[in-house]
């Protein structure tokens, strides 16, 4: 069974982010980007099930910039088999990301995608949901663990509430959340196999998907500023001065 | 032409977050419809009936909807789609789930998680773990939105819509529910708890976090955590608060052993009070903290809990 994994190139989860004068987005001229930490996750998850036999090959997909390749790199290093990079300037909405993402599915005919949850740019959480609706596929979201048979997933969700198992039928979808696994850093040895591993360059044009947004962005701005307040000397302070307040 | 609300609830009782969607939903486009879809829900329908602005509740009862899966559920909400123009529902793990998928079919891009409604097509939501806000403008077509909740008021409950039991949609037939671990909890819910006081790492262990459960209990107060203190095990996921987790926003936030990494801030800043308790002066929490306290928590804590108990609490 092929298995086929979306990867994002984001911004690093460790960069706080500014967002520009001009209120057109925020600034991403030199600051660290790295894959989207859901899909490190999906990649993770790919692999594993590849080292028990459960999963064929491994392809890596990326919909955006030609840096995007490195995106895909990093996937290869870990040990995905090969990549798509699907080139895309500016921001493509995950619904036409997702229907790249169909065109893809109907090419390879994987037997799983395994998506992270959410992008921390956007942070919309829909691609996975969507390209399962436009596939017809079920889909396992928030993925906590995950088990394969031959023609059925079982997926153990992180919900509001705990945990929820549903069982899908495959092919299906499946996002990852933070508790499925702890994705692996990439030897040396594999980030140099890597380097000669297949990526295949596409545009959106091939799969005949339109990418223009559909949303405008009005504009961009900062959220209000909290303020440092003041500090106390004990938990009983604390305790006095939240009463003073009215807070408890 | 009208809204629909797809409502929150566990066949039992109809959650607050539905009472915000609507909120939101009567900026966007009226009347509003409330979608009840579960099993044996119908004092869920009565509830959802006496929310203020909702001119009609509809009822799907079946098996199928009892868990909210979302296969069903995006059959159900497209076989009604044609009668409005706006369809919602609260950004729970519900709502996350199913939502997408309608939008998908129906070929328009969903807003994810709206904190504001500016006009009846532009909508104000947050990106980067809320360290922007996006003001964006739907295309004309069907809007398909999720709702922060944090940021609306619950619609009133003054209100006595009609009720309408509607038939269930095929079930596709792909994916069932296989079971589920719920949290049990005495204390409210996180999400709509008044108080909530949250451990971090520095609890050590999740033997540590009853101490957070004593003061909690003092205050009324829901439990919260970072992920840092999910992924050690401490408590289960559905504590965790933050950009990936649950988004509160109570009266008052009490920090106790966090760092304050941008990923919790998510979660947690639009609180109106913020307390913070961490040994290490420098910790990024209490940056945004009203009263901070610079010690160790298995000090700081006891010493709250007992003045808690001086003062008749
Ligand atoms: C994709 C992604 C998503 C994420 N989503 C979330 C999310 O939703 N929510 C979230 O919380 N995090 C999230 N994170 C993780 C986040 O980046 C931080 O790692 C996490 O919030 C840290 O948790 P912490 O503050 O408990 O731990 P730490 O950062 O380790 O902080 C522990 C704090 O405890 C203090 N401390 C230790 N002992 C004591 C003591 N005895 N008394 C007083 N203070 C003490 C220390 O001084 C320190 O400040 C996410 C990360 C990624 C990459």
């Amino acid at each position: 069974m092929k298995v086929l994994v979306p990867v994002k190139r984001v911004i690093d989860f460790n960069v706080k982010v500014r967002v520009k004068a001009d209120q057109t987005g925020v600034d991403l001229a030199n600051v660290k980007m790295s894959m989207n930490p859901f899909d490190e996750i999906a990649v993770e998850e790919a692999i594993r099930l590849k080292e028990k036999g459960k999963a064929g090959e491994i392809i890596a997909v990326s919909i955006g910039p030609a840096q995007a390749s490195e995106t895909i790199r990093t996937a290869l290093a870990m040990g995905a088999d090969r990549g798509i990079l699907v080139k895309a300037d500016g921001d493509v909405e995950p619904l036409a990301v997702a229907k790249i993402l169909k065109a893809i599915c109907e090419a390879e005919k994987p037997g799983l995608v395994i998506l992270g949850k959410q992008a921390i740019d956007d942070d919309s959480n829909q691609t996975g949901q969507m390209l399962a609706a436009l596939l017809g596929w079920p889909q396992g979201t928030f993925a906590h663990k995950l088990d394969i048979t031959d023609s059925a997933a079982t997926v153990e969700r992180e919900i509001d509430g705990g945990l929820q198992t549903v069982e899908i039928k495959l092919p299906a979808i499946v996002t990852t959340d933070l508790r499925l696994n702890e994705p692996r850093y990439a030897s040396l040895p594999n980030i140099m196999k890597a380097k000669k591993k297949p990526i295949d360059e596409k545009t959106p044009a091939d799969y005949g998907v339109d990418v223009t947004p559909r949303l405008k962005v009005l504009k961009v701005t900062e959220p209000p500023k909290r303020q440092a307040g003041v500090k106390v000397k004990s938990g009983t302070e604390l305790v006095d001065k939240l009463k003073e307040i009215g807070a408890i | 032409m009208a809204s629909l609300v797809v409502a929150e609830h566990d066949n039992r009782t109809l959650k607050d977050s539905t009472a915000k969607t609507v909120t939101a939903a009567a900026q966007i486009s009226t009347p509003v419809h409330v979608l009840v879809a579960g099993q044996n829900c119908d004092a869920v329908a009565q509830a959802a009936a006496k929310l203020a602005g909702v001119e009609k509740v509809l009822v799907a009862d079946d098996a199928q909807y009892a868990h909210m899966v979302a296969e069903p559920m995006e059959a159900l909400i497209l076989s009604l789609a044609d009668k409005y123009d706006a369809i919602l529902a609260p950004a729970t793990t519900n709502g996350k789930n199913y939502l997408p998928r309608v939008a998908a079919r129906l070929d328009v891009p969903q807003i994810s998680e709206i904190l504001k409604v500016v006009s009846p097509d532009t909508f104000e939501r947050p990106i980067y773990a809320g360290n922007a806000i996006q003001t964006v403008q739907a295309p004309a077509g069907k809007k398909v939105i999720t709702v922060r909740t944090t940021a609306f008021k619950a619609a009133g409950a003054t209100g006595n819509a009609a009720i309408e039991k509607i038939a269930a949609a095929a079930d596709p037939g792909i994916s069932k529910f296989a079971g589920e671990e719920l949290s049990k909890s005495e204390r409210p819910e996180l999400t709509s708890a008044k108080i909530v006081v949250s451990g971090g790492r520095g609890m050590g262990s999740g033997e540590n976090f009853k101490l957070l459960e004593q003061l909690a209990d003092k205050l009324h107060a829901a439990v919260g955590a970072s992920r840092a203190a999910v992924d050690a095990g401490f408590v289960p996921n559905d504590y965790q608060v933050g950009q990936t987790g649950k988004v509160v926003a109570p009266e008052l936030y009490i920090a106790v052993g966090i760092s304050g990494a941008i990923q919790h801030l998510a979660g947690m800043k639009d609180s109106k009070v913020i307390a913070a308790i961490n040994k290490d002066e420098e910790a990024p929490i209490f940056q945004i903290a009203d009263f901070g306290l610079v010690a160790d928590l298995f000090k700081a804590v006891p010493e709250m809990v007992q003045e808690l108990t001086r003062l008749g609490y």
